[in-house]
């Protein structure tokens, strides 16, 4: 192999003084290898209980990091959570029920009616068929069970494999005691623990491990300059790219991180055989999923890998005419030459493909990426989003907790050793950091580097601490024996004065990061318990007496549907519950969390918008029979359809300009009492939110049509439905579905709608603007 | 309790007395008529003796008839109304407005005849139903150029009017060649409805004003705004006949002839016992009255019907259409019955063509696009039952198995490749073991 010749780059792996070739030949026996040279005597046995305590540490992190995510089923049930999860579920369910060809080619006709969706080509097909493949195997060795426990324990048991994966990450980056820091890190980090709670059935629940996976077998690949490893990473590659769309994320820091050794000059074979095999390979792979298809080498996401990977060709092109051109003078010429011809012929392609539409540009997702303002100016539907809103400070606390202290100590010790391998770690570190900054959802992606850089830190910093406190005990054997008494060792040892004050420092900057270290374990476990545990689809609250009260009303209103609509019924509601009403509902939706079509969705926002009358017709036209309003007036809800309202507003004006976001407010504040402006009372949404609301008294003390989740009382008590019929409203109101009528026997259109008189002239009452509050309001992802 | 042993009896009855229009047997045979006084029953015998020699049985009630009433545990008593009773301010027993409008709603028919003096009542009735009497109660409709002659000079409001609708299925294929005689009150047809039609309307130089008084203010009718006879065909195809006039149903008017001012042809006798029969056929279901069954479809060569097509798929359409004869269902035989491949928009909009046997066909292709498509027929001609047949079909892509495997044009990229292989094979091979 080439790589065997090159020499390795940067700083030898620390501890273990071998070369990367060596470890080429075994790897396995170097994995066994303790770094700790001083206990040469003791060696065979340290060894084996050296290992014996690393693989039962790996064990115990194993079973916590599953253990940890168990919340949620031991306090509700066990129960699919949010609103992908019941797509992911339904699909899961249709794999396993008529196999991999039907699932494959599945053309649902019940949700984006009626346009309908082609399911096999437009989703990530990994995680389902990582669960299906689950659920066969334990049906193989005999163990019935439905497929709905395996669709909750998936992300678990990922996060599990993630403890591994981390594991063995750090030990390539830094020594084993960081991979197994690493691992009891990222076991219980509340920021992945969001996404891979018991119940979180959703892509990212198996893509953070195959995103780390990649990295560590990229990361392995390029140490190892092995063709074995490169493979296996595009293996990884291709199952990251299966299970979730922020494969992109992959393929660029990979491209990126080549240019960057490229530029610091530590460009080796290893790195030409790893990127080069991977990169066609994982590129070949990807393209055998549908989804991306013949993206990986049209759009302009996936430009940059391709361009790095001509520039490596360049790049060993120049190296072997380097070497067969004894002349300098003249290779300086060449190099002119040719560098400029490449980067020529390489921008003329780039823009020919372009220019002609070949290379399609980057998509709006990705420039919100690079521009947080991107989204919010131009494409509502994304910002639209809570998960996509950019992070607070607050959450970056929340989720990291000391992690966020412990990053940029970990950075300090990459770069103190830099190698092939920290490089990459300090990069993936920082990319992903920046983006975890521009969209809350994306602190995922960054967990796993933060996790990793502050395990180096702490398992530094401890082992730097640990070995001045024994290189003491060394001198002062007694001390050993009887503990860390320090002052007892103080006294003994006068050889030099600064090593007691160094001992004690020592113990006591260790005490203090075990009290760090347990405090962030507290933290993670309240986390888990109090804030990512509630599946959402069940609400509880706490009662006046502090008892949990259960709200139930979603189930309620998809099981009302389920059993008392026609089964070709199709249900109108904002896309935030299209998942779950074709899931637990079973009836046709118009959109749903797929988001593909903007107009269709716009269409739906104009409607909720319109008058009663305008948005008949429009549901007339889309053959719409029920209306699906969730409203959080009675019990306090505050992610309700009202404070999702402007979001219908802006993405309906987005595509059909008679709807005018200033209509909808008052002095650009937006409000639903007395004050509230004409159109907002009088508009789809309001009048079936409110409908019969003005009669009800919520509170005590407050009068009738009081809107607890606003706080204010409604402006319209008196609502009068014309087109539609109130079918059902669940017990504590949060789901109201109405009927549309069919049209008037005896008349072509009902008489022609006036504005309440009453609506415009009233006096201006109460100024509680929630506008601040309705960015965090929907709650699904898209894609 | 002498009254059990006869309920007892009735029981096997029950199914008899139950049977109510049925789309199988349209014609409506238990006919409601509210009169104003029981003299009408002799005066207007002609109409009602046509109605009976069809089959109708005839319940006549006066309309303040405490024990009236048009359904009873759920079930309608009756399958048609006539109001005969323009003067009636409200209606005996357990009828009223609601309940007419609920009679029509369930799709049965309706004759309403009002006059001048007409009571809210029968003006809200017919304000439902997408009619505007005049507002003024004296009003009638006065023509001073197309009334009809009679001995005495008169006021004008006597009027012999042949503008008819241009309909065979409304009024027969029997052309009508006298005028219609018409005295009454005018109306006008609501704008905001479009089912509404005039059958009968008035000359341009009418205009609806009380003649007994000076004209003092330009009438609010006028001109052939003024319907003088209208129907209406609900969606649920519940047939309503609204009159101005009552008297045209009379056998005074049905008996006595006509002449119409500046003609000279005197005829025998009016039209309007032609022109009243005519359109009570239409009315109760007797002409004009479509059924659409056996809907089906299917890809060319196969004859299940499939749950879904796929794109570019060859299909066949069919319908069976017939036409009520009064007696029995007959072919329907027509050349403009198209049928939709929809979805949002018309994909596909095509001519069926007919065995003359009531079958209807066509076969057509899938076009290229996926989705829930709908196969749409909306017939809707003037007087026939509105057909409105929709049927959902989702259209589906091609499986991955059902694209071409080799195509000829990809030729020269399977050489490319393979010989790609080939080529490093043995570059492999040179390179290794040559040296």
């Amino acid at each position: 192999m080439v790589g065997k010749a090159e020499p390795v780059n940067g700083s030898v792996k620390s501890g273990s003084n071998q070369s990367i070739p060596a470890a080429m030949q075994s790897p396995l026996k170097k994995s066994d290898l303790i770094p700790n040279l001083s206990l040469k005597t003791l060696k065979l046995k340290t060894k084996q209980q050296e290992l014996l305590i690393r693989v039962s540490i790996l064990c115990l992190v194993y079973v916590l990091a599953f253990i940890t995510r168990l919340f949620s089923v031991l306090r509700y049930e066990s129960m699919i959570h949010e609103f992908d999860p019941y797509f992911n579920y339904r699909t899961t369910l249709f794999l396993t029920e008529k196999g991999f060809y039907e699932f494959w080619n599945w053309f649902d006709s019940e949700s984006w009616y009626p346009l309908g969706r082609i399911i096999g080509g437009t989703l990530y097909p990994g995680l389902m068929v990582t669960a299906a493949i689950i659920y066969w195997l334990l049906r193989f060795l005999r163990f019935a069970i439905h497929i709905r426990e395996v669709c909750v324990l998936t992300a678990p048991f990922f996060a599990s494999n993630t403890t591994l994966v981390a594991y063995f990450f750090g030990k390539e980056v830094w020594d084993s005691g960081a991979g197994l820091v690493a691992a009891a890190l990222i076991a219980i980090c509340p920021g992945y623990i969001s996404r891979s709670v018991a119940g979180s059935y959703d892509n990212e629940g198996v893509a953070i491990f195959a995103l780390l996976l990649t990295f560590y077998l990229f990361v392995k690949a390029v140490n190892t300059g092995s063709l074995a490893w490169a493979l296996a990473s595009a293996f990884g590659y291709f199952y990251m790219v299966s299970a979730w769309g922020g494969y992109v994320f992959i393929i660029n820091l990979i491209p990126l991180y080549v240019l960057v050794l490229l530029i610091t000059g530590r460009y080796s074979m290893r790195l030409y055989v790893a990127y080069n095999s991977m990169y066609v390979l994982g590129m070949l792979l990807a393209m055998q999923i549908r989804f991306v298809g013949f993206q990986h080498v049209q759009s302009g996401e996936h430009m940059a890998a391709m361009g790095v990977f001509f520039l490596l060709q360049v790049f060993f092109f120049l190296d072997w005419v380097k070497h067969l051109l004894s002349d300098t003078k003249l290779f300086q010429a060449f190099l002119r030459i040719t560098v400029t011809t490449a980067i020529a012929v390489g921008a003329i392609a780039l823009g020919v493909g372009t220019a002609s539409g070949y290379i399609s540009p980057w998509t709006g997702r990705f420039y919100s990426l690079l521009d947080p303002t991107y989204a919010k100016d131009h494409i509502p539907i994304i910002a639209s989003v809570s998960e996509h809103q950019p992070t607070a400070w607050s959450s970056f606390m929340f989720d990291f907790h000391i992690l966020l202290f412990l990053f940029p100590a970990g950075l300090y010790f990459c770069f103190k050793r830099l190698s092939d391998a920290t490089i990459f770690i300090v990069m993936y570190g920082l990319t992903s950091i920046y983006f975890a900054g521009v969209m809350v959802r994306l602190i995922l992606v960054a967990t796993p580097a933060v996790c990793l850089i502050s395990a180096i830190a702490v398992s530094a910093t401890i082992k730097n601490l640990t070995l001045v406190a024994r290189a003491k005990n060394k001198v002062t054997q007694t001390g050993f024996v009887r503990g860390s008494s320090s002052l007892k060792g103080s006294s003994k040892a006068s050889l030099d004065q600064s090593q007691p004050f160094q001992r004690n420092g020592a113990i006591a900057l260790l005490l203090g990061a075990f009290y760090l270290l347990s405090k962030y374990a507290t933290h993670c476990t309240w986390v888990t318990s109090e804030a990512y545990s509630s599946p959402s689809i069940v609400l509880a609250a706490r009662g006046a007496h502090g008892n949990r009260v259960i709200f139930d009303d979603y189930r309620e209103a998809y099981f009302w549907l389920r059993k008392n609509t026609p089964p070709d019924a199709k249900v109108m509601s904002w896309w935030d519950y299209g998942y779950q009403i074709t899931a637990m509902g079973n009836r046709t939706v118009i959109v749903d969390n797929n988001t593909w079509n903007n107009t269709h969705i716009a269409t739906v926002g104009r409607a909720m918008s319109s008058y009663e009358n305008e948005a008949y017709e429009i549901m007339r036209s889309l053959d719409v029979d029920y209306v699906l309003v969730v409203f959080g007036g009675v019990t306090g809800y505050s992610s309700d359809d009202i404070n999702k309202f402007l979001w219908m507003v802006r993405i309906g004006g987005g595509v059909f300009p008679v709807i005018k976001e200033p209509d909808y407010l008052v002095n650009g504040e937006y409000r639903v009492d007395k004050g509230a402006a004409p159109k907002m009372l009088n508009c789809l949404m309001y009048k079936l939110s409110y409908y019969r609301f003005g009669e009800l008294t919520t509170e005590y003390g407050k009068p009738p049509g009081y809107d607890r989740a606003r706080g204010v009382e409604i402006g319209n008590k008196d609502i009068k439905l014309e087109y539609l019929e109130e079918a059902f409203t669940t017990s504590n109101w949060i789901v109201r579905i109405y009927k549309v009528k069919p049209p008037n026997n005896r008349w072509e259109r009902c008489s022609i709608f006036t504005l309440g008189p009453h609506c415009a002239a009233l006096p201006f009452s109460g100024n509680v603007s929630w506008l601040g509050r309705i960015n965090f309001s929907t709650n699904a992802g898209i894609g | 309790m002498p009254k059990l042993p006869l309920f007892l009896i009735l029981i096997p009855f029950l199914p008899f007395l139950c049977t109510s229009f049925s789309p199988e047997n349209p014609s409506s045979r238990r006919v409601l008529v509210l009169l104003d006084d029981l003299a009408l029953k002799s005066s207007h015998s002609v109409y009602f003796k046509s109605l009976q020699s069809r089959g109708f049985e005839l319940d006549f009630k006066l309309a303040d008839d405490p024990k009236i009433g048009l359904q009873r545990y759920g079930q309608y008593l009756y399958d048609g109304l006539i109001l005969f009773c323009p003067t009636t301010d409200r209606f005996g027993g357990s009828i009223d407005l609601a309940a007419i409008l609920d009679f029509v709603d369930s799709g049965h028919d309706l004759i309403i005849a009002a006059d001048n003096n007409a009571s809210d009542l029968i003006r809200e009735i017919a304000t439902e139903c997408g009619v505007d009497f005049d507002e003024d109660p004296a009003a009638m409709v006065i023509d001073h150029t197309s009334y009809a002659v009679s001995e005495t000079e008169g006021d004008h409001t006597l009027i012999a009017s042949d503008d008819f609708i241009k309909s065979n299925v409304l009024l027969g294929s029997e052309k009508i060649e006298a005028p219609v005689l018409f005295q009454g009150i005018g109306h006008s047809l609501s704008p905001a409805n479009s089912l509404v039609l005039k059958v009968l309307s008035a000359s341009p130089s009418a205009y609806s004003a009380n003649p007994k008084s000076k004209l003092s203010n330009p009438p609010s009718l006028t001109g052939s705004a003024i319907s003088l006879v209208s129907i209406l065909q609900a969606r649920n195809n519940a047939r309503i006949l609204i009159s101005g006039s009552l008297v045209m149903f009379s056998n005074r008017f049905f008996r006595s002839g006509v002449q119409k001012a500046g003609t000279l042809t005197k005829h025998e006798k009016s039209s309007n016992e032609q022109f009243l029969t005519e359109l009570s056929k239409w009315v109760f279901h007797e002409r004009g009255h479509l059924k659409a069954v056996n809907v089906q479809h299917h890809k060319d060569g196969e004859a299940d019907e499939p749950s879904m097509y796929r794109i570019n798929d060859d299909l066949v359409y069919s319908v069976e259409i017939y036409e009520w004869s009064g007696r029995s269902w007959e072919p329907y035989v027509a050349d403009d019955v198209q049928v939709q491949f929809y979805m949002m928009s018309p994909y596909v909009l095509k001519n069926l063509s007919t065995d003359k046997k009531g079958r209807y066909f066509t076969a057509f292709k899938v076009p290229d696009v996926y989705g829930v498509f709908q196969f749409k027929v909306e017939y809707q001609r003037l007087g026939y039952t509105s057909l409105s047949l929709s049927k959902q079909i989702p259209v589906r892509p091609y499986r991955h198995n059902e694209y071409e495997r080799f195509i000829p044009a990809a030729y020269p990229y399977y050489g490319a490749a393979f010989s790609m292989m080939a080529g490093f094979f043995i570059f492999t091979a040179v390179h290794l073991y040559n040296k």
